[in-house]
């Protein structure tokens, strides 16, 4: 009989090589209760978390539980079917419009999680005989989309216009559809992209262009619409995806559009068709957490200015972080031994951030992710990056 | 202009072995991902190094068939004569 695990291999010899010498698993760690948005019980001990997606702290919005509680109290806690068949509630419907006003599109599609968003989105907009281009650093969900579409799939290099460019002239005479997916902030290294620039190429060449505005939704922009609405290129992108499980702090994705073939997507879109919609206490946490967004702009200007301070203090502790200002705050290492060392010492030392490994990383070197929120006080912050500096010495780095 | 699959194959030698951690003694038909140790990650930021060499675009559903360095080499001659 054939080892159906045999397969795994390589993969159980990385992972055994990397817990042999760790002191913990970086993969199983435990919150074993959040005390606020920004501190966590992790190993017994308060731990300061700068390792989540709760980037306006709003997992613990009291407008959002107590939405959540009266909803489950009165409606139940699931719906128990797809949104063609028995899962479309009242409140389905009524957030689908909330977010089309939020982002002034005419259409939104929810979906069950960020990822199926990404899946529901692509698969159903291209198929075998379109062209797909995507950054060369997107995220998992935007290339398993791509292999689910069935679509021509064609890289691009991470942020950069003129390769774009370069790749769309050699498909002028391709006849099928040229769909361009980019992210807003990118979820590792916290970069953020030239949206305004590959506007303007989508343009002269015909394609279509999908921002994945997962972690800029509510982070960027004066009303919180993403990178494209600071860049000032809303009405060139096509197709936003995102999702409420970073700044609305619940879980569940969209895609807003001014494209009306949008509605035929409810009918063809598999991850969109075949999977239990979200339940209504999250849809009634989610609407509430918006608002709660809407109505505290200040949450946004916080985390901000939050992000520059742990982006600067980490500069100044000499450690090599990305150029852009953003709520991710990535420190490159140059050894996964390094990476697992640091990583384990700062959590020992109460501070939790998120360990990065290759191939899940760019330029195949670890990272250990930070993100801010707008919870963190000026304090925590300060104290994240005594814990960064005091570790960095007596690595010797 | 680089024009034939040999011609192709043989610049992506020199390519490789550009980089130190690849082994010196690869030819056209050592395998991409068993004889030079690369993830399936460094596969494709390679083949994006080399697509700029000759201006072709690799479509990622084509790398799956690809194991050799001459498979690589005739699938961008293929791409290259299809683009002409």
């Amino acid at each position: 009989m054939i080892d159906i695990f045999a397969k795994h291999a390589g993969l159980r010899e990385a992972y055994g090589a990397l817990t042999a010498t760790s002191p913990r698993n970086p993969f199983e760690v435990v919150i074993e209760r959040p005390v606020s948005a920004s501190v966590g019980i992790i190993e017994g001990r308060e731990t300061l978390l700068f390792g989540t997606n709760n980037y306006l702290g709003l997992s613990q919005s009291k407008k959002a539980i107590k939405a959540a509680v009266e909803t489950a109290e009165t409606m139940g806690v699931g719906t128990t079917g797809s949104r063609i068949a028995n899962g479309t509630f009242g409140l389905h419907r009524k957030l689908e419009a909330r977010l089309a006003e939020f982002f002034r599109r005419k259409h939104c599609m929810v979906f069950s999680t960020g990822y199926q968003a990404n899946l529901g989105t692509i698969s159903a907009l291209v198929n075998k005989d379109d062209i797909l281009l995507l950054d060369a650093d997107s995220h998992a969900s935007i290339y398993d989309g791509a292999k689910l579409s069935g679509a021509q799939v064609i890289r691009f290099r991470h942020n950069d216009p003129v390769d774009l460019e370069k790749r769309l002239a050699r498909l002028k005479d391709h006849p099928g559809a040229k769909l361009i997916v980019a992210e807003g902030i990118y979820s590792m290294t916290g970069n953020v992209a030239p949206l305004d620039k590959f506007v303007d190429i989508k343009t002269r060449h015909g394609a279509y262009l999908m921002a994945d505005e997962a972690h800029s939704f509510g982070v960027m922009g004066a009303n919180g619409r993403g990178v494209a609405e600071v860049q000032g290129c809303e009405d060139g992108i096509d197709f936003v995806v995102g999702t409420f499980s970073k700044s609305l702090g619940t879980v569940g994705g969209y895609c807003v559009t001014n494209h009306d073939g949008v509605d035929l997507m409810r009918l063809c879109s598999r991850p969109y068709m075949f999977t239990a919609s979200l339940p209504p206490e999250i849809i009634a946490a989610t609407m509430a957490a918006l608002e709660d967004m809407q109505e505290r702009p200040e949450l946004r200007t916080k985390l901000q200015d939050n992000a520059a301070r742990l982006h600067a203090g980490l500069q100044k502790a000499g450690l090599k972080t990305g150029e852009h200002v953003s709520p991710v705050v990535a420190v490159t290492l140059e050894t996964v031994d390094q990476a697992v060392a640091f990583w384990n010492a700062l959590l020992e030392n109460g501070v939790y951030v998120n360990l990065s490994l290759p191939p899940a990383t760019p330029d195949n070197r670890p990272l250990l992710r930070c993100s801010v929120m707008a919870a963190h006080s000026p304090e925590e912050i300060d104290r994240a990056v005594v814990v960064f500096g005091e570790v960095a010495r007596h690595f010797g780095l | 202009m680089t024009d034939s699959v040999t011609d192709i194959s043989a610049m992506i030698i020199e390519k490789l072995l550009a980089n130190p951690k690849v082994p010196r003694d690869i030819d056209g038909n050592s395998k991409i991902v068993e004889d030079l140790a690369f993830d399936s990650l460094a596969v494709m930021n390679f083949v994006m190094e080399i697509e700029d060499e000759i201006d072709v675009s690799v479509p990622l559903d084509k790398l799956a068939d690809i194991r050799t360095i001459n498979d690589l080499a005739g699938c961008l001659h293929a791409l290259k004569v299809a683009q002409a």
